[in-house]
């Protein structure tokens, strides 16, 4: 049947064509980017055991300034206390009974049911298949809703335009960080920056899921906690010594 | 009975010198947005503690008003009362509005307000935000349809259904505004379920309290009559809301003072002299429950249309108090991270918030649309009945 073209179908069939151009064009996208030597499975879950018995006040501030050096926060110009960001903290704690005293440090706790991941109305807090919980800098709309469901006051908040900023940490005015287990090095195999900043074995980072890993080993030997264990929101830092 | 409506005339030099006053406001709002925006948060008196200020204040107390805005309309078409129906019009018109002031603020206060886009296409389902993007949407849209059935004659015989949906819907959508803050399960200040009913009766009369004023000022700057019986039966309604937000008020810290757990904060928010405190005692309970009461109840003031006037105002400005406390106070109070142990260093303090004059005029100027809205709106349209008198609004009205 001889069927003149109407202005209908043009628009009906180029409308499918583009979407099939695109639909196949994205899947090549994607693959090139998934086509790492280590894809990110579930099959790790990347954590932290802190044994405060064993961290001093200097090995904390070292862990602070290590990840500040690292992922270039800290140097803002215009925000003033609690607007400064955060990523990681020294916390002195006293026990009220006995009066003892412990120093930690203080960052994301990478939960397995991350709080701030249920409420993030588009996506933009997001945990990776290996447990490291992140912030899509381009997805994060700013509503710090967030920061509200945190249990660990572990986000902060970009107050100001930033300069000089980190390659492989790119950080934007007007959107929410916190720490990122140092993703970028992790995935080369190495280790966060604040877990190598001490030389001790007051902080082992490694897979826990891996029953030959340190972590792993020396988590089935020793008492350790998760910090609001009653949230039982699994977290993938763990302490020991508090 | 039959009710005719009527726009307002709106060319007094009253009318042009509110519409003025009120778009100054805006646009003050939004250049302090374009401030805001252009240097970055830290001109605001928000930081990583208190990341949400007066601007939320104002939005969430804007949102919850308008739901409750609704209920005049509700009570017409739902439940059928007479005496409610001619006001079903403004009803809904005060809804629409106040959701716009609300929305204009809570949008204008994002980091990145430019992403909006993003807040449309992108939803985390888990997300009661996200759930709230979509009932505030469809709330316009049901809202706008039930104006239409009630406007349009052919499709007055409609009204009732959409009114039924349109009321469900609101309960949802305040159940979700409220569940914003129930959900928090970290926070000792917010994490509890009876928040959610909470709000829903907030918005009783947080929305009856701006009716009632607007429904007065126009009536009296219009120079028509509005008769008493239509004010006496909503000036009761507000007193049983008043009366309710109270109930609820002591429920939830009576509930929380029997939690060990929440003790401290409770004391610290509610008797340690803090701004808190006094923001609690002073502005929410006394000046805004108590006082209101009394002017509702009083015999002496009894039908007095001033008074009532007044009331209403206190409300209003009892109802922000309420909201700072909440969001702000809920925030200044540290997380409980550690029981059994005190913080010394690195956390814990009790955060002192100062809210900086772009904020608050972001605030104000989301309460500024609402009013602008309402005022031309009434011009263009005619949602307000020629008269309010006994004698035509009052089905039982004996000659």
């Amino acid at each position: 049947m001889n069927k003149e073209l109407n202005r209908r179908d043009f628009l009906k069939n180029t409308t499918a064509v583009t979407a099939g151009v695109a639909t196949i064009a994205s899947g090549i996208t994607l693959t090139t980017f998934a086509a790492n030597d280590n894809p990110v499975t579930n099959e790790k879950r990347w954590g932290m055991l802190v044994d405060t018995n064993k961290l001093t006040e200097s090995n904390i501030n070292d862990m602070v300034n290590a990840c500040q050096e690292e992922n270039g926060w800290g140097s803002e110009i215009h925000s003033t206390g609690h607007q400064k960001p955060s990523w990681i903290k020294k916390i002195k704690v006293k026990d009220k009974v006995t009066g003892k005293i412990d120093m930690l440090p203080m960052m994301c706790q990478h939960c397995e049911h991350p709080p701030c991941v249920d409420v993030c109305p588009t996506n933009a807090s997001m945990k990776r298949e290996d447990g490291i919980v992140l912030v899509d800098k381009h997805l994060c709309i700013g509503c710090r809703y967030c920061m509200m469901a945190c249990p660990y006051d572990a986000r902060s908040f970009v107050h100001e335009d930033l300069s000089n900023q980190k390659e492989h940490m790119p950080r934007g005015k007007g959107t929410v960080e916190s720490c990122t287990m140092c993703v970028h090095r992790v995935d080369k195999g190495e280790m966060p920056a604040c877990a190598e900043a001490v030389s001790s074995n007051g902080v082992i980072f490694g897979d826990l899921y891996d029953a030959n890993s340190k972590i792993n080993q020396t988590l089935r030997k020793i008492q350790s906690t998760q910090i609001r264990a009653d949230l039982n929101l699994n977290t993938g830092v763990r302490y020991s010594g508090i | 009975m039959n009710i005719r409506y009527q726009q307002i005339e709106g060319r007094s030099l009253g009318f042009y010198a509110l519409v003025a006053g009120l778009g100054v406001l805006i646009l003050t709002a939004l250049g302090s947005v374009y401030f805001m925006e252009h240097h970055g948060h830290y001109v605001t008196g928000m930081n990583n503690r208190i990341v949400w200020g007066i601007p939320h204040v104002f939005a969430l107390f804007l949102i919850i008003a308008a739901s409750g805005a609704l209920n005049v309309a509700s009570i017409a078409s739902v439940f059928q009362n007479k005496l409610y129906k001619p006001l079903s019009r403004l009803s809904g018109l005060v809804s629409l509005a106040l959701l716009a002031g609300g929305l204009m603020v809570l949008v204008l206060d994002l980091g990145r307000p430019d992403r909006l886009i993003v807040a449309m296409t992108e939803y985390n389902f888990k997300s009661i935000f996200a759930w709230n993007i979509i009932l505030y949407n469809g709330f316009f849209v049901i809202v706008a349809v039930y104006l239409w059935m009630m406007f349009e004659r052919r499709m007055n015989k409609f009204s009732r259904k959409i009114g039924i949906a349109a009321f469900i819907w609101r309960l949802v959508l305040t159940t979700g505004t409220g569940s914003i803050f129930g959900l928090l399960v970290a926070r000792h200040t917010y994490d509890a379920m009876i928040m959610a009913p909470k709000f829903i009766v907030m918005s009783f009369s947080f929305g009856l309290a701006f009716f009632i004023l607007i429904l007065i000022a126009s009536y009296k700057w219009g120079d028509r009559p509005l008769g008493d019986v239509i004010l006496n039966r909503l000036r009761n309604l507000l007193g049983v809301f008043v009366a309710a937000v109270l109930y609820f008020v002591i429920v939830f810290h009576i509930g929380n003072i029997y939690l060990a757990e929440n003790n401290n904060v409770e004391m610290i928010l509610f008797a340690n002299g803090s701004i808190y405190t006094n923001l609690f005692w002073y502005g929410q309970i006394i000046l805004g429950s108590i006082v209101p009461l009394i002017l509702i109840y009083h015999p002496a003031v009894k039908g007095n249309r001033s008074v009532l006037g007044l009331a209403s105002i206190l409300v209003i400005i009892g109802g922000i108090v309420q909201m700072y406390v909440l969001i702000v106070g809920g925030q200044a109070y540290p997380l409980e991270m550690f029981p059994g142990k005190e913080i010394l260093e690195g956390y814990g303090d009790i955060v002192v918030y100062t809210p900086s004059f772009p904020e608050i005029a972001l605030g104000v100027g989301g309460l500024a649309l609402a009013l602008v809205v309402v005022t031309l709106l009434v011009k263009f349209l005619p949602f307000l009945p020629e008269s309010l008198a006994d004698k035509v609004a009052d089905p039982h009205h004996k000659i």
